[in-house]
């Protein structure tokens, strides 16, 4: 199953290179990957997302709780939450190509956000399937150039990841 | 500002090597006289003597290494504590701060090479945190799980002629580090009940125990309940190893009777082991009856191999000392006659083929019947540090051990080369001891070099050499899995060992004959100020047994080379 762990992170060089290090060197795998300071400048906030049975990311949350920089960790997916990705995409467009990529990216909600004469970019947020549902409804439209931020995600209603 | 932190953390010895980018410290040392440092002769020396000095005191050591190279040379080391969870410091210079990065002499990213087997590592970015990190550094060392922690230092964080307020933290506070410091009491509540109702009970201790200072809780515990108890490698003298209530060690080469307990018992309750490889065997056929209570101290080393039914996470001491308040004020009491039942079964597999090893009528020593010998001659009382092989297997085996901290060898990573300088660090701390290193003519020629040090600091331990001119350990397996191609695996070209430990200025007996052993054993150790190398011959066909077939349960087991479970 498909897991997004949250990890709130002393803000510190070195910290980032525990975590991706933890990741390889236990054979665990990442989906995607981000990473930002918070309000609090002294932490970070890392999102990952993985694939593993349980006792996997059971492990995973256990082996990251035991890094020295990590303040707190949580597993998303175990609660209500909400996700979140962005993608800009380049596409070719032209003649009426134009016209149906534009169809397309209001069915999904994305802007374009750069035009020339012969190429639209999308940016598109949303759930992750929501931008692959997005990129395979563009059909024959043929893309150059896809760049995704990975996922962040948040619990909702009252539960908070702080300090 | 290094040594004086060192100082005012109460560290007597480091181990080390210099060069340039310690320089300045190195100074600094040369100009007073509470921290002593010990010069050996290759890096990976002074970690294990460090590493050694944990596994006695429980408290970290701490090894000092110049940049590149000398960290290089300590990365060994300092895998080989990471594995078994012992404390310590290891301190290695680095090149100037503005030169990282550049390829500049003798630089390498001692962080990102030591990552991945340390507890944690610090990077001195401001002369001015020097105590704090120090402080820091030997508080995760030893608290919690235990672990070695690096501290890298670029040159010019130690500049002798610039001065920075210095004051050395008493207590430290980390908003992302907090060890646990009692298990859980609804849990431990609900594991004592299960201990007051099992039928077949089977204490499997580790080196959770020994590190974690809980031997005393876990004997305690162990006769108020009478159950058996087996140990680990790394867990040996957590219990007394000539109790009635021992049964041996468990796992690959583990006791017949400690393996069978193990897989008929319908409870097992682990303290401070973490259900290794070399334990469990196939995980899927590992204890098909048995119900598991784990306390470790670390949650990731619970159901990480082998799913618990009870976790407890916190120190075995206190959760141990715990559970014996409740079986004392339980109205319950342990189940006399199903133990009894059960004692009777392991008793019978004890006669069976407890500890068994066959002699022939050649006068060529076994190997079991040395460390036998070192057991009577030292009255079971000495330190013994290994290597890696054979050598270490028939220790384990065969020495009983009836204190902690006495057993010191390398588990998790199994490092030839340890036992020397790990013995040595034990020495160094323990004058009066006595310490013996049992090894093998393989192990001992990785880190020889270090009978100089032995030589400079008068060291006078022992040095039982199993000689039986082969890697035994590695023709054993070429013996049963590669039908005797012994690619390798054997010693040509061996030095005369007594000549060259007498130039090193030590003494060296060579011994052939089991009729021989006990007169030159005992010679040795009466030589209290003289370092002896035994150079010892056995027979070069012993196998280690029992030893449990691959990919089976805990039962399946050769027990001599034509028989099995
Ligand atoms: C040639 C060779 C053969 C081997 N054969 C065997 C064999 O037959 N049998 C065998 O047992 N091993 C064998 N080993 C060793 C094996 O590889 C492991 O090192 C060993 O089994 C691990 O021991 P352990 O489970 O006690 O864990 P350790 O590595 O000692 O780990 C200690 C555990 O205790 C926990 N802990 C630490 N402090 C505390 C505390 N205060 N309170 C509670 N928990 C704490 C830690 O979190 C950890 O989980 C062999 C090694 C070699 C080199
Ligand atoms: C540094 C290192 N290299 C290789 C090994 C693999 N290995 C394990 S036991 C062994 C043989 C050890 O030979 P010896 O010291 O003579 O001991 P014996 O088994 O003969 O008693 C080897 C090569 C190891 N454990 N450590
Ligand atoms: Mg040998």
């Amino acid at each position: 199953m498909r897991h997004i762990i949250s990890v709130l992170m002393e803000n510190e060089p070195g910290a980032l290179s525990r975590v991706v290090g933890l990741f390889s060197q236990r054979n665990y795998n990442i989906e995607s990957l981000t990473v930002a300071p918070t309000e609090d400048a002294t932490l970070s906030r890392l999102t990952v997302t993985t694939i593993g049975n349980d006792r996997v990311v059971e492990q995973i949350t256990k082996q990251l709780n035991k890094l020295i920089d990590v303040v707190k960790v949580v597993d998303l997916s175990e609660g209500d939450h909400i996700e979140r990705e962005v993608m800009m995409i380049k596409l070719k467009a032209s003649g009426q190509m134009r016209a149906e990529i534009k169809r397309t990216c209001d069915i999904f909600r994305g802007q374009i956000i750069d035009v020339t004469p012969t190429t639209y970019t999308v940016q598109l947020v949303g759930a992750s399937d929501k931008l692959d549902a997005f990129i395979s409804a563009l059909g024959s439209a043929s893309i150059m150039e896809v760049v995704r931020s990975g996922v962040c995600g948040i619990a909702r209603g009252e539960k908070v990841l702080s300090l | 500002m290094v040594v004086r932190a060192l100082k005012d953390e109460g560290v007597q010895y480091i181990y080390g090597y210099p060069g340039g980018s310690l320089l300045h410290v190195y100074d600094a040392l040369f100009q007073q006289e509470d921290v002593q440092h010990i010069l050996v002769r290759h890096e990976q020396a002074a970690t294990h003597m460090a590493d050694a000095y944990a596994r006695a005191t429980g408290k970290a050591g701490v090894a000092l290494v110049t940049s590149g190279p000398g960290a290089t040379n300590a990365v060994t080391g300092i895998a080989t504590a990471f594995m078994d969870s012992i404390p310590m410091v290891v301190i290695t210079g680095q090149v100037m701060s503005h030169l990282i990065g550049e390829d500049a002499f003798q630089e390498t990213d001692m962080l990102g090479i030591s990552r991945p087997v340390v507890k944690h590592n610090f990077s001195v970015q401001r002369p001015e945190d020097i105590p704090a990190i120090v402080r820091k550094a030997f508080h995760i060392a030893e608290s919690g799980r235990p672990g070695p922690v690096v501290i890298d230092l670029p040159k010019d964080m130690t500049t002798p002629t610039e001065r920075y307020p210095y004051e050395y933290p008493k207590q430290v506070k980390m908003r992302s580090y907090t060890p646990i410091t009692r298990g859980h009491t609804g849990q431990i509540k609900k594991a004592t009940d299960l201990l007051l109702n099992a039928k077949r009970p089977v204490i499997y201790s580790g080196g959770g125990v020994i590190m974690g200072d809980a031997s005393e809780q876990l004997t305690e515990l162990a006769r108020l309940l009478n159950f058996p108890v087996t140990n680990t490698l790394m867990g040996l003298g957590g219990y007394p190893g000539t109790d009635r209530q021992f049964i041996g060690m468990l796992g690959m080469h583990g006791s017949y009777e400690a393996n069978m307990a193990m897989h008929h018992a319908d409870l097992i309750l682990a303290v401070g082991a973490r259900f290794d490889d070399r334990v469990t065997n196939a995980t899927d056929k590992f204890c098909p009856t048995a119900k598991i209570v784990h306390i470790d101290i670390d949650p990731a080393s619970i159901s990480k191999t082998v799913q618990a039914d009870i976790p407890i996470v916190g120190p075995a001491k206190v959760v141990l000392d715990e559970m014996a308040q409740l079986v004392k004020n339980s109205k319950k009491q342990p189940d006399a006659d199903a133990l009894k039942a059960w004692w009777q079964q392991i008793d019978e597999w004890r006669q069976r083929h407890g500890g068994r090893y066959r002699t022939d009528d050649s006068e060529l020593m076994k190997p079991q019947q040395v460390i036998e010998m070192l057991s009577l001659v030292t009255n079971g009382d000495a330190f013994v540090t290994s290597d890696v092989g054979q050598h270490q297997m028939f220790a384990a085996q065969y020495y009983k051990f009836n204190k902690p901290n006495r057993w010191i060898n390398s588990g998790g990573l199994g490092t030839m080369g340890f036992g020397l300088p790990a013995a040595m660090g034990v020495k160094m701390n323990f004058p009066d001891a006595d310490v013996a290193c049992v090894t093998g003519e393989g192990s001992i020629q990785m880190n020889i070099q270090e009978l100089s040090t032995c030589k400079q600091y008068d060291l006078p331990v022992k040095i039982l050499c199993l000689n039986n001119q082969s890697l035994g350990m590695v023709r054993q397996w070429q013996d049963m899995n590669y039908e005797s191609r012994h690619s390798q695996s054997y010693m040509q070209s061996l030095p005369d060992f007594v000549k060259l430990v007498e130039s090193y200025g030590h003494v060296g007996m060579k011994v052939d004959k089991y009729s021989d052993l006990e007169g030159a054993m005992r010679e040795a150790f009466a030589l209290k100020d003289r370092l002896v190398f035994m150079d010892i011959a056995v027979d070069p066909f012993e196998h280690v047994y029992p030893m449990q077939v691959p990919r089976g349960s805990m039962r399946d087991m050769w027990l001599t080379k034509t028989e099995r479970t």
